[in-house]
């Protein structure tokens, strides 16, 4: 059984949802961003999205695109990222990690080489924002080969019959995008969260998890309310920034800063007792 | 290396893949629209009426067909080649953009959109979309970088007295690649209503294709003005290259004519060397941005490269798909111009022909002016002139020390 599906299997037992934390390699600097990767965990966080940072975030708002410029500045690179991983897994063998970004740094490495290394670093599935399901051929196999999951990304223009195109290369679990947009925009209703994760769920048996414009920890409980797991990026690369100085160096409150803000998070979907 | 197919003007195949280049790289969200459009554009392709409506604006409102003219001065100074202009800078609004714009702001009323967005460089294409727009009364928001604002500012004013929204943008390298990275953002958010009208034959599938066929008018009408000028084919034709579509559209209808030697010129900025230019397929290698895969300029990892031109419609890192496949079987050959060769063939035409060229169209001018005399006076050389250089007047007059007023 892969982490994740470990993961999703104990929050079961435990009856509740998971909480999925995104945030940047290398935002503000290698050494910060290690030291959250590492403490994320304790602040109560079950599964980790390492974000890749790139020149041009198609589907990211401005502070993901700061946050990875930040990091880019930082000289973050995928060996460096890859790095992180490795030091992570040391101390804690259970928590997914799942790296998230855009398809041309995998392509570039070549999608064989990039899983055989991501795998061997410890990490346990990619979602890549720009890789439909109609070019996913050329990175599942290599994928499947390493044991890594493939989380594709449903939208709410994803309709009934697109989905099995989407489910047929998902493994892990199914990131339903909330909103029509880009992310650290808008935030959805509990409404319609719960239609969307009732339909995927019609679909698949694999665990649901939501993300984009998810910011406060009653946000998060209204998601773990119908979803498996609720994703949180946007405000935790805020959270980052605002531990920044004059000279955008991190002042010491800003891991402190961001545990805090997991903490609570953690607490708002942890409310929230599931069946 | 690819193989080279019988034919080389039966791609895309149905995936929207040139070869290993082209696909359908963009986040699911946009994904169930882009296949919407490659259903509706399938439609309109074989829609006789779609055609004819086309087929009478561009006529009527653009203007076309455009001359295709001796430049007879320009031949005689450079004395080899007899060299032709394909005038799409008389084209309305001044440059080949129009010839696309119109035929997806066709599309856009057909699919019942009700908001049109666009990216620029150069300010051509947003000016032609707004012109569109402001026709068809649609409401239009134009992305440009705020770099381009800044060098193209007749066009910033054009399209806003055509009732155009111009957002500036700042992020990155604030040129075409992050207008265009602002367009996808926006549509992301509103696609539903939202019809994106790309400017050039890059993007996702069918965007390349659709964007080439409506290009094509160029050299199918060079064709036939030659057949009737010189009862033959041309024997080379040259075009500038940003994202490529003016130069899709000159050779795509030549590709099977085996004798007809077809040249993109690129630019090459401040010089290849200097690493400070936007000639993706001379300093590029193949990657994924902006929907497709494609010759980019990027580095070790994978990281873009910002681009540099001195033409703001140039100054892109990347390319259209089509362009990276046909470079690959060797079928066009890909060179470069500097922004000073470019600079001195825009005063070039100035001075024997009386036309003021688009800083875009110098670079296709630049490689004439080197490659021309090299060819007997018997080679027939068609060069697109894809766009005029009204808006480029304060940039050159600024480079050259020239005040506007007095
Ligand atoms: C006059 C003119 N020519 C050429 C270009 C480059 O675009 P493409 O390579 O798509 O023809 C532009 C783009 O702004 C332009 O305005």
């Amino acid at each position: 059984m892969s982490r994740i599906a470990k993961r999703f299997a104990d929050l079961k037992s435990a009856k509740r949802a998971g909480l999925v934390a995104y945030f940047l390699a290398g935002d503000p600097d290698i050494d910060t961003s290690y030291q959250i990767l590492k403490g994320l965990p304790a602040a109560g966080a079950d599964l980790i999205e390492l974000g890749m940072p790139f020149t041009d975030p198609m589907a990211d708002g401005p502070s993901i695109q700061l946050g990875g410029q930040r990091a880019l500045k930082a000289g973050i690179t995928v060996d460096a990222t890859f790095d992180m991983v490795r030091r992570f897994r040391k101390d804690d063998d259970a928590t997914p990690i799942l790296l998230m970004g855009y398809y041309n740094l995998v392509y570039q490495r070549g999608p064989e080489r990039f899983c055989k290394e991501a795998a061997a670093a410890g990490v346990d599935g990619f979602i890549l924002v720009d890789l439909p399901p109609e070019e996913a051929d050329e990175l599942k196999p290599f994928a499947v080969a390493n044991g890594l999951d493939t989380v594709l990304l449903t939208a709410p223009t994803t309709d009934d019959k697109r989905l099995p195109a989407v489910l047929k290369y998902s493994a892990g679990f199914v990131y339903f995008v909330s909103v029509l947009g880009i992310t650290g925009t808008k935030s959805s209703t509990e409404e319609a969260i719960r239609g969307h994760v009732e339909r995927i769920k019609r679909h698949t048996k694999l665990p649901v998890g939501v993300g984009f414009g998810i910011r406060t920890p009653e946000q998060a409980a209204a998601v773990a309310r119908h979803a498996d797991a609720a994703v949180v990026g946007t405000a935790i690369v805020e959270r980052v920034k605002a531990g920044l100085d004059d000279q955008g160096k991190a002042k010491p409150d800003l891991v402190p800063g961001v545990f805090a803000y997991i903490k609570a998070l953690a607490d708002g979907v942890r409310s929230v007792r599931k069946a | 290396m690819a193989t080279a197919p019988n034919s080389f003007r039966t791609g895309p195949d149905e995936r929207g893949h040139f070869g290993i280049f082209g696909g359908r790289y963009v986040a699911e969200t946009l994904m169930p629209l882009i296949l919407e459009l490659e259903k509706a554009y399938n439609e309109a392709k074989a829609d006789p009426a779609f055609q004819k409506e086309l087929d009478y604006l561009l006529e009527h409102y653009a203007g076309r067909p455009s001359p295709l003219y001796f430049a007879k001065r320009l031949t005689a100074n450079l004395g080899g080649a007899k060299i032709y202009l394909k005038r799409d800078e008389l084209n309305h609004t001044g440059s080949h953009k129009i010839n696309n714009v119109l035929g997806q702001v066709l599309m856009a009323k057909r699919m019942g959109k009700t908001r049109v967005i666009a990216e620029t460089g150069a300010g051509q294409h947003g000016v032609a979309t707004a012109t569109a727009c402001s026709l068809f009364d649609i409401p239009c928001v134009v992305f440009m970088g705020s770099v381009d604002v800044e060098r193209q500012s007749p066009n910033v004013f054009r399209m806003k007295m055509l009732g155009a929204e111009v957002r500036p943008v700042t992020a990155g390298s604030s040129t075409l690649k992050d207008a265009m990275n602002e367009a996808l953002r926006d549509w992301v958010a509103t696609c539903e209503t939202t019809f994106y009208c790309i400017g050039t034959v890059a993007g996702p599938h069918p965007y390349p294709a659709m964007v080439r066929d409506f290009q094509c008018v160029i050299g199918n009408e060079t064709r036939e003005q030659m057949m009737k000028a010189e009862g033959r084919l041309p024997d080379t034709l040259v075009a500038c290259i940003g994202g490529g579509s003016n130069a899709m559209g000159l050779f795509h209808p030549f590709l099977d004519d085996k004798g007809v030697r077809l040249i993109g010129v690129e630019a090459a900025g401040h010089g290849i060397e200097t690493g400070q230019h936007a000639a993706s397929l001379t300093g590029g290698r193949p990657g994924v941005l902006h929907g497709n895969r494609t010759y980019l300029l990027q580095d070790k990892e994978g990281q873009i490269i910002e681009a540099h031109s001195i033409s703001a419609g140039l100054d892109y890192p990347g390319i259209g798909p089509e362009h990276s496949w046909l470079k690959e079987l060797g079928r066009v050959e890909y060179v470069s111009a500097t922004d000073n060769e470019a600079l001195e063939a825009f005063a070039l035409l100035c001075k024997l022909e009386g036309i003021i060229p688009a800083l875009e169209s110098s670079h296709a001018l630049a490689h004439v002016m080197k490659l021309a005399p090299k060819l007997p006076k018997d080679n027939l050389l068609v060069m697109n002139l894809s766009g005029r250089g009204d808006k480029d007047v304060p940039q050159v007059a600024a480079r050259m020390g020239m005040k506007i007023s007095s």
